[in-house]
């Protein structure tokens, strides 16, 4: 080691002494499980265009894409939230509770604009005390968000009972479900794109997105390294409430309708969707190209299995396995390179023994 | 060949016990060893040294059976063996004693040392009675106080590696095998784990001893076998080897000092502690560490040291108290701002605080420094690469690429690489916490030497260290904590094993003990 070497100066060197990565571009793109997701929604889609009559036609792309959008509108931060090694289960009581203040504010009288704004606060609110509850005074984010699912969606109930407010102002219900010319393509997917690129930066591309990688597989060494652990984890709850409250929104217009018991159970869908793209369920793993293609794996096979009359039942079984198999897959791959590499290793090691 | 003050076993050696010859081991394209030669006997303490990557865990494995070797012979007590489990090791009278143990936390220490093979009565019922007898006899014969009652858990990895002693007495092993037992021990636990290995090498057993600290391998054993890249290098009585012969065999080249250290001109005070406090942790804590000096914080583990790091760098919370650097006050637990004041901390366990170990090289190396990195708030990975390559090569970090698992390279490199990670971030004052545990010898030669010449650059040091050997050899003024208290401060020239071990122990016991353990060194 010569003197220079340990100078505290700025980096001097501008020559590569490493190779960068361990293997090729195209390997590290290509042989990842996201892009395995990637290529299992191709074939779907392929299959299901090809064997369904007019499943490939704009209108049935538009309903599917209507369909899936608060799915992917919540995956965005659940994906996040997933990498830090947290969980946030009350987005869809969120998305209920977002509807029906939309609802009872609109119907009370107020503007829709201002109605939708309160509705994205009380969004931020619901992931602030999901943040507040995890982060400061140190509960489990998975007892936290079961309990807060319960709360939010009781609160909705409890402001509308079994009443339902329809009868929302037509321009934003027609805009929300219109789509761009023949293409099938809905308005809202500018939304959806804006919002995936700014979480594709904010997670891949930024010091705080390292940060959630760093807290998901190790959470002490982020702590000694500078990175504000629960700061971050508490962002990531507000931005989980936003979103949900943007979807509950989204739904409303959608659907043209407010009522307590709306999108119950659409966060074990996310949370399927997320994991089948490719996320950790233990953190620190993960990439949106891999959520993205999940959530729409999922919505195109859901929307083909209607497409031919089966029951919602016999998709949901389906959808499960699909989950089942894909978090299995990794361990079994490895499991069997294992034994693969051994019964090689056994084959080399048995010709040395017989010169012995 | 200088030869040492004799430290002859008091016992006679006997016959081979174990014995491997021109045993090799690949893992696919990586020999990780080639003829691997080793002979144990029966009352003997044969220590194996080598530095990290020289095949000594290999080795180890094979004896465990947790390997299975691909050439070469194996013998126990005369018999060819082939072990295709551990069990079957077990079985044979091997047993193998690991840096941490791993005991079931939750059963009691009787039931631990008897896991798999308790004693029984009729009906298939646990004879709890002749178990904890048992385990009481052993206690006694290894003159230890552990209530066999207790759970495992919570035990110090000292009492840990006790049990896992009594075990192998239980099932009457003829082999020993210790890896590293004394990495995360204090002086006087090094001092009963060596009295109980000495009363097993009486008995007639047969022990191996894996070790980086030459002090404890000149106090215990008595030959020696060096490794080197994966190969065997030498054995010898330990009476016939000194130091410096030893490290040349085990790098391969002269190592011209394991402690170079250069004189500094010691500057304004950098860092000040004042009144620090933290109950049930540390008390009153006041010192300073100025510009170029390097400061050795002493005492013995769980003297509360690496919690006054911590806490000055803002990993913890304190009571009251205050720190500055170099006049601007730190706020409390607020690890971002003690970074932008010029604080860095290089922390004691690289393997839980100082790295993830399944991110690449480069995303560790730029883990503290990625904010300084971005533009206009957006990273690329050409500038994080380009920062990582640079640093990389400055510390000689050994990877084959920037995105190499940080895990699976050698506990030398991985040092590297959190110090590294730690020196981008261009501090003023530099904390390290067990800066050189469990690393080779060619390497920690290396890191004294960087901290030295940093010391040298102006910037302020603060060295927490359990190497007594380390601390005399690095420190320009001595700190030892006990019972997290300052108890006293020594400057260099006063500074030798007894002061610091007294002002850490207050017990001339542990005097005693530190200086049996370093004195053939010295």
């Amino acid at each position: 080691m010569t003197d220079s070497s340990t100078s505290l100066q700025a980096a001097p060197y501008r020559s590569q002494s490493y190779p960068y990565y361990s293997s090729p571009a195209w390997k590290r793109f290509f042989l990842t499980r996201e892009f395995a997701v990637v290529i299992a929604l191709i074939i779907v889609a392929a299959v299901a265009s090809m064997s369904i009559r007019k499943f490939s036609s704009p209108l049935t792309l538009g309903y599917l894409l209507l369909d899936v959008t608060p799915i992917l509108l919540i995956a965005l931060p659940m994906a996040l939230i997933l990498i830090s090694a947290e969980i946030d289960l009350s987005v869809a009581s969120i998305v209920g509770l977002s509807n029906v203040t939309l609802g009872a504010l609109f119907d009370a009288g107020w503007p829709i604009e201002l109605a939708a704004l309160a509705a994205l606060v009380l969004g931020i609110v619901c992931g602030a005390i999901n943040g507040f509850l995890v982060t400061v005074v140190g509960l489990p984010s998975l007892a936290v968000t079961i309990g807060t699912l319960a709360l939010f969606r009781g609160i909705a109930v409890g402001i509308l009972g079994t009443r339902s407010v329809v009868n929302f102002p037509e321009y934003w219900t027609t805009l929300t479900t219109s789509v761009f010319g023949k293409s099938g393509i809905p308005y809202v997917m500018v939304l959806v794109v804006v919002l995936a690129l700014a979480f594709v930066l904010l997670l891949h591309f930024t010091p705080f997105g390292r940060g959630i990688f760093a807290i998901g597989r190790n959470r002490e060494v982020a702590a000694f390294s500078g990175v504000k652990v629960q700061r971050t984890k508490f962002i990531l709850f507000v931005l989980s409430g936003l979103v949900a409250a943007l979807a509950g929104i989204y739904f409303t217009f959608r659907y043209g309708s407010a009522r307590g018991d709306n999108a119950q159970g659409l966060e074990l869908t996310v949370i399927a969707a997320v994991l089948l793209g490719g996320v950790s369920i233990f953190g620190g793993k993960g990439a949106l190209h891999g959520v993205l293609a999940g959530v729409l794996l999922i919505g195109t096979l859901q929307s083909a299995l209607r497409f031919v009359n089966v029951t919602s039942d016999v998709i949901n079984i389906i959808v499960g396995a699909l989950l089942v198999a894909s978090i299995v897959s990794p361990s079994l791959l490895t499991w069997l390179k294992g034994k693969i590499t051994r019964a090689a290793k056994e084959g080399t090691s048995k010709t040395p023994a017989r010169h012995a | 060949m200088i030869r040492l003050s004799s430290h002859s076993s008091t016992s006679t050696v006997g016959d081979v016990v174990l014995e491997l010859s021109e045993v090799s081991k690949s893992f696919g394209a990586v020999r990780a060893l080639r003829n691997g030669e080793l002979t144990l006997r029966a009352g003997s303490i044969h220590a194996l040294m080598g530095e990290n990557g020289a095949g000594k865990s290999t080795i180890v494995k094979i004896i465990a059976g947790l390997y299975h070797r691909d050439a070469g012979s194996f013998t126990l007590d005369g018999t060819e063996v082939d072990f295709r489990s551990t069990a079957e090791s077990k079985n044979a009278g091997i047993a193998v004693i690991y840096q941490e143990p791993t005991l079931f936390p939750d059963l009691s220490v009787t039931e631990n040392i008897f896991m798999g093979r308790q004693p029984m009565k009729s009906w298939g019922r646990i004879d709890r009675a002749a178990m904890r007898k048992h385990a009481q006899e052993l206690f006694s014969r290894l003159d230890v106080h552990i209530d066999p009652d207790r759970p495992a858990q919570g035990l110090s990895i000292a009492d840990q590696q006790i049990i896992e002693v009594a075990k192998a007495m239980s099932l009457d092993a003829k082999v020993l095998v210790m890896d590293e037992p004394t990495a995360a021990l204090s002086l006087a636990e090094v001092d009963r784990l060596f009295a109980i290995a000495r009363a097993l090498r009486d008995e007639g057993r047969a022990l191996l001893f894996i070790s980086h600290r030459f002090e404890e391998v000149y106090a215990l054993c008595d030959t020696v076998t060096v490794m080197r890249d994966g190969e065997y290098i030498s054995t010898d009585p330990i009476d016939e080897t000194d130091v410096p012969s030893l490290v040349r065999k085990m790098v391969g080249r002269d190592v011209a000092s394991l402690f170079p250290k250069e004189e500094a001109t010691i500057g304004d005070v950098a860092l000040e502690v004042r009144n620090l406090n933290s109950t049930g942790t540390f008390h009153d804590i006041s010192f300073t560490v100025r510009a170029g000096e390097i400061v050795g914080l002493a005492g013995l583990v769980g003297a509360g040291r690496s919690e006054v790091a911590r806490a000055i760098f803002g990993v913890d919370n304190y009571d009251s108290g205050h720190v500055s650097v170099y006049g601007e006050s730190v706020p409390r637990k607020n690890t971002a701002a003690a970074m932008k004041l010029g604080v860095a901390l290089v922390p004691e366990d690289r393997r839980q605080q100082g790295l993830i170990l399944d991110f690449g090289v480069a995303r560790n190396l730029t883990l503290s420094i990625c904010r300084g990195l971005a533009r206009f708030g957006l990273l690329s990975s050409k500038a994080e690469n380009l920062a990582a390559d640079g640093w990389a090569q400055r510390l000689q970090v050994k990877s084959h690429s920037l995105a190499t698992a940080a895990g699976t390279l050698s506990g030398g490199n991985q040092q590297k690489i959190v110090l590294a990670k730690w020196l981008a971030a261009q501090p003023r004052i530099l904390i390290v916490d067990e800066p050189t545990r469990g690393i080779d010898v060619g390497t920690k030669a290396e890191v004294h030497r960087m901290l030295s010449q940093l010391a040298g650059q102006g910037l302020a040091i603060l060295m927490v260290s359990s190497e007594l050997p380390e601390v005399l050899g690095m420190a320009d003024r001595v700190l030892v904590m006990r019972e997290g208290r300052i108890t006293s401060e020594i400057p260099r020239a006063e500074a030798t094993a007894e002061t610091v071990m007294f002002a850490a122990t207050h017990d001339r016991q542990q005097v005693l003990a530190a200086t049996n353990v370093m004195e053939p060194t010295q």
